[in-house]
């Protein structure tokens, strides 16, 4: 074969547009036909604000943490599966890591040995974040909020901006919970922090009392710690 | 099983026609015996924290009992007390407890971890939670609680209102100064907590050597939710049904259910009409089939790394399971479903249509498994990938006390449902697959074959129920409400779950809420031989050794 047969393939893309146009303009063929383009009639342009274009465009593509924990991350990934598919509200693309995730869905109960691990993986996300709870778990420690290693609901570590409830939620509730997040993401609103949470301080910030005094021989000046206080626990 | 008087310890045995294995056991022992006690499901033999190790090697050797199914250990109002209890994997109705009291003030108890290497985590969880301690145990540190944790839960005195301090720091690194760092190739690397390969919230600790696994420590109690204390908490009758729907809860809900089930109705000797036996049969095995149906997937997205294809056909799969059980429990993963004496409703009416459905969903099947034997089992890839891979010898397997498809994926032919029969296995025609390859790829036909073998046991269960008699559907034994079994009675009850051994150690204190319960969980024994596979291999190869074991953190924590 000679080498002017292997000119790459080209289509004539002025033919594709008018082409595509005309399908539309006549009906034949609805699929470019959105709300929005019908919202903004024939002009190709819109005003809007910045922030609020932000916010929307926000909403409508979030990255979400791979993050499993326990019995509510195997619905977490049954809503992302076949059938339920949360891919489809625009919200389907689990990250693994947390640098790449807009939105962490906390499925599961927190315990005392994971509550600084979550915290990190939260403070790793970058600005700005969501959180979900799913699960009884989340709001209050669920089934198991007298355990003596149980962490009170999700609000103690992070702040949590919808609350799913359900032991465990089922895989619609997680998908309206999400588009709920969507709408409030679109439309600026973020939730304020109504549990002072644990913090992650050096051990040598805390105030000295028995227990600190105790620890001291096992634990550095400037390791991080969290402290439970279980009796003020809400 | 009937209920027998409980023994004190002290009282002398009576007179029994015939030689019981008891007997038998203590000629066995002689003197190491101090006294004997009878527990529902074994004899038992008191002795002296010294001689553990003298009794258990005598056990193991000299009477066969070569697996050491579970140790509970509990604070009683004089003394600790440690309880092994022994069954032998060609016989588990062959049952012995051991029972080891120690000094209040200062509880110290010889270590098993020299007869059995499964004693190891056993022993660490009941240093953590109950406060003893074992001497030549190789490494008495806490496993469920972090490090600093001030007190023992289960203990009597423990102040749960007390404040803990819990830090979050580097992990010691384990390597000598001289091999970090120096641009050699050893290097320590953390997989988890947080990391999709780990399946929840495991994290091992793994010194490489190259891309080989020197060493690997799996570091658990990230999902510890204090499931014991929680059922301690409970009442018999109704409290604790739904916890073990959150143990193993990948839709295994049904499974662990009948944990409970089984050995609380043996305790305050419950009969269940059998209609409702065979309900709960067919059930079990639907959870048994939509938690293989997620091992095995999760296995596939461990090796292949995609979240395509096979796991969406194994969620697909799971998602009909989980529809028929939803029609059967009105749940979809927490079930709580079983009561005792029977199940809490009838199946769901029009009956014809959920028969339908049932038969639909098997007629399928045949054509699903093909589907995955295509793309996983008969794939070069994968058979590259794990024939060979994570080898668990079966010498090794049953000193870990390994069960369920680890065990019978090394070649151990050991299932609870046809070795220590309950419901209406016994009298329904199915096999136990058994593999003998001990690798990666064993472990994963074994799940493939068990579907098989449960959709097997479904549809004689459908046939049954479709015949049977309609003045006969007593789905509930006559249970009083409140459920007070006599005081001090104890019993060890196992299942097989949908990972292995699921078993309840219960003792009575003469309340309607239980002195001890113990979970004696099958993902618990089996991760421990995790190091036994890995080592020496690569990196990607303990990832996937990790899925074949198909934990779930839940049941490995509680
Ligand atoms: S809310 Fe229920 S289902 Fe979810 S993690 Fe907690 S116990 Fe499990």
């Amino acid at each position: 074969m000679s080498s002017q047969d292997k000119k790459p393939f080209v289509t004539e893309d002025s033919n594709v547009l008018t082409d595509t146009r005309d399908a539309r303009m006549s009906g034949q063929d609805n699929r470019f036909n959105s709300k929005l383009r019908e919202a903004f009639g024939s002009s190709p342009f819109i005003l809007t604000k910045f922030d609020k274009f932000m916010n929307w465009v926000r909403g409508s593509s979030m990255f979400m943490l791979q993050f499993g924990i326990a019995c509510c991350s195997i619905e977490m990934m049954h809503t992302y599966a076949v059938k339920h598919d949360l891919d489809r509200f625009g919200a389907g693309v689990p990250r693994a890591s947390p640098r790449q995730a807009d939105v962490i869905i906390v499925p599961g109960t927190i315990v005392s040995k994971f509550a600084p691990r979550m915290k990190r993986v939260y403070d790793q996300m970058p600005e700005p974040k969501f959180v979900i709870g799913m699960g009884s778990c989340t709001i209050s420690g669920g089934p198991f909020q007298e355990g003596y290693n149980v962490v009170k609901g999700a609000e103690e570590v992070i702040p949590v901006d919808i609350h799913v409830p359900g032991c465990p939620p089922r895989p619609e509730a997680l998908v309206y919970g999400v588009a709920k997040l969507q709408e409030r993401i679109a439309n600026g609103e973020s939730s304020p922090v109504t549990v002072k949470p644990y913090e992650l301080e050096q051990f040598g910030d805390l105030s000295r009392d028995e227990i600190v005094d105790e620890l001291a021989k096992e634990i550095d000046e400037d390791d991080l710690v969290m402290r439970y206080n279980w009796a003020d626990s809400p | 099983m009937s209920l027998e008087e409980p023994q004190d310890s002290d009282q002398d045995q009576p007179a029994v026609e015939g030689r019981s294995l008891g007997d038998e056991l203590a000629d066995l022992l002689g003197d190491h015996v101090l006294s004997r006690e009878e527990h529902l499901n074994a004899p038992g033999f008191v002795i002296r924290p010294d001689e553990v190790q003298d009794v258990l090697f005598k056990l193991r050797d000299e009477a066969g009992f070569d697996h050491l199914s579970c140790v509970t250990a509990e604070e009683r109002s004089n003394r600790y007390e440690s309880i092994y209890h022994l069954k032998k994997y060609d016989d588990p109705t062959q049952e012995a407890s051991v029972v080891v009291p120690t000094d209040k003030d200062n509880p110290v108890s010889q270590s098993a971890e020299p007869v059995y290497r499964t004693a190891d985590w056993h022993e660490r969880e009941a240093y953590d939670l109950v406060g003893i301690n074992y001497e030549g145990h190789p490494d008495m540190r806490r496993i469920l609680l972090p490090e600093t944790w001030k007190g023992h839960p289960l203990s009597r005195d423990y102040e749960q209102d007390r404040p803990q301090v819990v830090p979050l720091r580097e992990h010691a690194n384990p390597l000598e100064d001289d091999h970090s760092g120096d641009g050699g190739d050893t290097m320590f690397l953390n997989i988890g907590p947080h990391h999709p390969a780990t399946h929840g919230v495991l994290h091992l600790k793994t010194t490489l050597d190259g891309e080989q696994v020197a060493d690997v420590e799996s570091d658990i109690g990230y999902l510890h939710r204090c499931e014991e204390q929680m059922c301690q908490q409970s009442t018999y009758r109704h409290q604790i049904m739904p916890y073990p729907d959150r143990w193993d809860y990948i839709s295994a809900g049904l499974l662990n259910e009948w944990a409970y089930a089984r050995a609380a109705e043996d305790l305050a000797d419950i009969e269940v009409p059998e209609y409702a036996q065979i309900i709960r049969t067919m059930g079990a095995e639907l959870c048994r089939i939509a938690a293989h149906m997620l091992a095995v997937g999760t296995f596939a997205l461990d090796v292949y790394g995609d979240f395509t294809a096979i796991f969406m056909y194994a969620i697909r799969d799971r998602e009909k399971t989980q529809n028929i059980l939803e029609d059967l429990t009105g749940q979809r993963l927490m079930f709580n479903y079983f009561r005792l004496g029977g199940v809490v409703w009838d199946l769901p009416e029009p009956r014809a249509e959920f028969f339908e459905k049932i038969r639909d969903f098997l007629d399928d099947l045949p054509e699903a498994l093909e589907e995955y034997h295509d793309l996983i089992s008969a794939n070069e890839i994968l058979q590259i990938r794990t024939v060979g891979t994570g080898v668990l010898p079966e010498d090794v397997a049953k000193s870990y006390g390994a069960t369920g498809p680890v065990a019978r994926g090394s070649g151990i032919d050991y299932d609870l449902r046809r070795d220590d029969p309950y419901g209406y296995y016994d009298k329904l025609d199915w096999d136990v697959a058994v593999e003998d390859g001990c690798d990666n790829y064993s472990r994963l036909l074994v799940r493939l074959r068990e579907v098989e073998e449960s959709a097997k046991i479904i549809e004689q269960c459908v046939d049954l129920l479709e015949d049977w008699p309609e003045e006969d559907r007593t789905i509930q034994s006559n249970v009083p409400r409140t459920l007070k079994p006599e005081d001090d009675t104890e019993v060890y009850r196992a299942v097989e779950g949908a990972k292995g051994e699921l078993g309840i150690y219960i003792r009575s204190d003469g309340t309607d809420k239980p002195g001890r319960f113990k979970i004696r969980s099958p993902c618990f024994s089996n991760l421990q031989t995790l190091p036994e596979m890995s080592q020496g291999e690569y990196v990607p190869d303990l990832i996937a050794s990790l899925g074949s074991l198909d934990i779930v953190l839940g049941e490995v924590d509680r």
